[in-house]
């Protein structure tokens, strides 16, 4: 009997070695506000990936600000995969061999399995009545926005006003008036997308937040439902949330297949649906319409329409001395 | 055997490493640990041209934020060093229930990590936190502009001052106090005559440490800053959003400068203190 449980023991340890020897990992390097989504998404792609080929795998998760991410991963961090919410940032990878040159060929929809846009949250009851960009250079009105320079959230909220401006037939001059009045009326620029989300719940300062959609989900249920409305405005822009392989990495730890097979996941109708009760756009016709309420069709202008790129508009209108520090420095 | 350690014996044996191993220790920690990665920051602006390293140095917004970094910076020290020396004076020539509590809270900015720091004192001065809902109808702001940069500054830099300031203030001798008041001397005389020149270098020490330390100060300020170019943004905020744009080059740049501003600041507070070792006559 002893003889049997030590027997037994030893091809416990003995299996449990070797299948941790065989289980790969997978290191994925993601921003921020997408840990929720990925917790979900890990766990539907290992039960998937065990199904499929029998293999164990395992995802382990590194978030950060998406540019701060893609340093580090420029740096040397030993990420598999990136998954960021801005294209410039696996440019930026991208320039530097770190990820594939046609990293956006690689998978569908531009290497973006899902999107998301700008829109406003007000407070309950909405007393200012804010319904449209319009509303948001009115005098009086405090408006929270990230700071561009340092955040992702900011550039594509500063690219909505801008791409709303010009679809109202204004020309680039003038909606560099708009989004010059828009910014006179942030009275603090946050550092990050839940910055400005704790500086407009919690400290109760300004009319209007101006975030991604799929910020309302959490802001549900970090601070109550009713808190806050949100209001879709009639034209904003669609921010593309990129993937990529980093080939750096795959090819010194073999791991090339694992993470093809992880990104081409995404793009299943599972995890669209993972994405979408996230409040992250899927690119499924069928889930959109079957989350509408989340999801409420409005006009979504992709960047390229006015901006050539967000490569483009990151050296016109971000860096130093371009056009949104001339709001500060132009008087 | 025994005549070797004889003739050895008669030169007195070291116990503490002499000079040379001493000297070389230094260097080659020094070079580890703070030489290294300087030089290598310094390196990396070199990747820039004269011109690119001048427009990097000198936008607009650099320039507002060199000066809220550099004022809010020497505002909050000179601050801690009023109120740190009144809280060693209080430490070191009181005793009161408790003491040990208050001694061990002074430490405490050094512990926490400073977003936490940022956040609570946010969270006490927005004009919906507890103290800010009674200032803010006065017309006070503390919270979103540069006041808010120069609190979070004086929180961290407090232990500074007064960590160096306490051993002093322990060593002076109060019969000279005594002596003084003797010979017919004010108090203020006696404060500064006698207690101010004594220990007047420590306070110029943690008056320099709580400064440097202020100049470098991130986490804490940057939840209470507000941000807004030219009013409340800091250096290390711009260095921050230069990285963000991919710009490794600029973002060095500036903390080159900051970097030597504060050198020669630490170089001239150092010279304070020798100067005014000399006049006091003490040992240097």
């Amino acid at each position: 009997m002893k003889k049997h449980l030590l027997v037994c023991v030893v091809l416990a340890i003995s299996g449990l070695a070797a299948t941790s020897a065989s289980a790969q990992t997978l290191l994925n390097a993601s921003y921020d506000v997408a840990r929720e989504f990925y917790k979900d998404y890990n766990a539907a792609f290992v039960a998937h990936y065990k199904k499929t080929t029998g293999k164990d795998v395992k995802i382990d998760q590194a978030h950060g600000g998406s540019s701060a991410q893609a340093r580090a991963v420029f740096d040397g961090l030993e990420a598999d995969v990136v998954t960021m919410n801005t294209t410039t940032d696996i440019e930026f990878l991208a320039s530097n061999g770190v990820v594939a040159k046609d990293w956006a060929k690689k998978f569908p929809n531009n290497a973006a399995p899902t999107s998301s846009t700008m829109l406003f949250l007000t407070r309950n009851g909405n007393p200012k009545g804010i319904k449209d960009w319009d509303d948001l250079i009115k005098p009086g009105v405090q408006v929270i926005i990230v700071n561009p320079k340092t955040g992702g959230n900011g550039r594509m909220a500063y690219l909505a006003a801008w791409a709303y401006a010009r679809k109202k037939g204004q020309t680039d001059a003038q909606a560099a008036e708009f989004v010059g009045k828009l910014f006179k009326n942030v009275p603090i620029l946050a550092k990050g997308g839940r910055d400005a989300t704790t500086i407009f719940l919690q400290r109760n300062i300004g009319d209007v937040l101006v975030t991604f959609e799929s910020e309302v989900v959490s802001v549900d249920r970090e601070f109550g439902e009713g808190k806050v409305d949100a209001v879709l405005p009639s034209v904003s822009i669609i921010a593309d949330n990129p993937v990529a392989v980093v080939e750096r990495t795959v090819a010194k730890k073999g791991t090339g297949e694992l993470a093809k097979a992880y990104l081409d996941y995404l793009y299943s109708d599972e995890a669209q649906e993972i994405a979408a009760k996230h409040a992250l756009r899927p690119r499924s016709p069928a889930l959109l319409k079957k989350y509408a309420s989340t999801f409420k069709p409005i006009q979504l202008v992709p960047v390229s329409e006015y901006f050539g790129s967000l490569s483009e508009a990151q050296k016109v209108h971000f860096n130093d001395g371009g056009q949104f520090d001339k709001i500060y420095t132009v008087k | 055997m025994a005549l070797f350690s004889l003739t050895r014996s008669r030169k007195p044996a070291r116990v503490l490493p002499g000079f040379n191993i001493t000297l070389g220790f230094t260097l080659t920690y020094l070079s580890l640990i703070v030489l290294i990665p300087l030089s290598a920051l310094v390196f990396k602006t070199f990747t820039l041209t004269w011109e690119q390293f001048w427009a990097a140095v000198t936008g607009p917004r650099v320039l507002a934020s060199y000066q809220l970094t550099f004022g809010a910076s020497l505002i909050a020290a000179l601050v801690n060093v009023v109120f740190g020396l009144l809280i060693a004076w209080v430490l070191v020539r009181y005793n009161f229930f408790g003491k040990k509590v208050v001694d061990a809270l002074v430490d405490l900015p050094f512990a926490l990590p400073t977003a936490v720091a940022g956040i609570s004192l946010t969270a006490l001065l927005a004009g919906n936190g507890w103290i800010g809902q009674y200032l803010e109808p006065l017309g006070i702001k503390l919270a979103f502009n540069p006041n808010g940069v120069v609190i979070a500054l004086i929180f961290i830099g407090l232990p500074f001052v007064v960590r160096t300031v306490q051993p002093v203030l322990e060593d002076t001798e109060k019969e000279l106090e005594e002596a003084a008041t003797c010979l017919g001397a004010t108090r203020w005389q006696t404060f500064s005559r006698v207690i101010f020149p004594s220990i007047a270098p420590a306070l110029l020490t943690g008056f320099a440490m709580a400064f440097a330390r202020a100049i470098g100060e991130y986490g804490s300020v940057i939840f209470i800053a507000g941000n807004v170019p030219l009013v409340s943004e800091i250096t290390p905020l711009i260095i921050v959003g230069k990285l963000e744009q991919y710009d490794y080059a600029g973002a060095t740049a500036v903390a080159v400068v900051m970097l030597v501003i504060s050198f020669c600041l630490l170089l001239v507070i150092n010279a304070l203190q020798a100067w005014q070792r000399r006049r006091t006559g003490a040992p240097a």
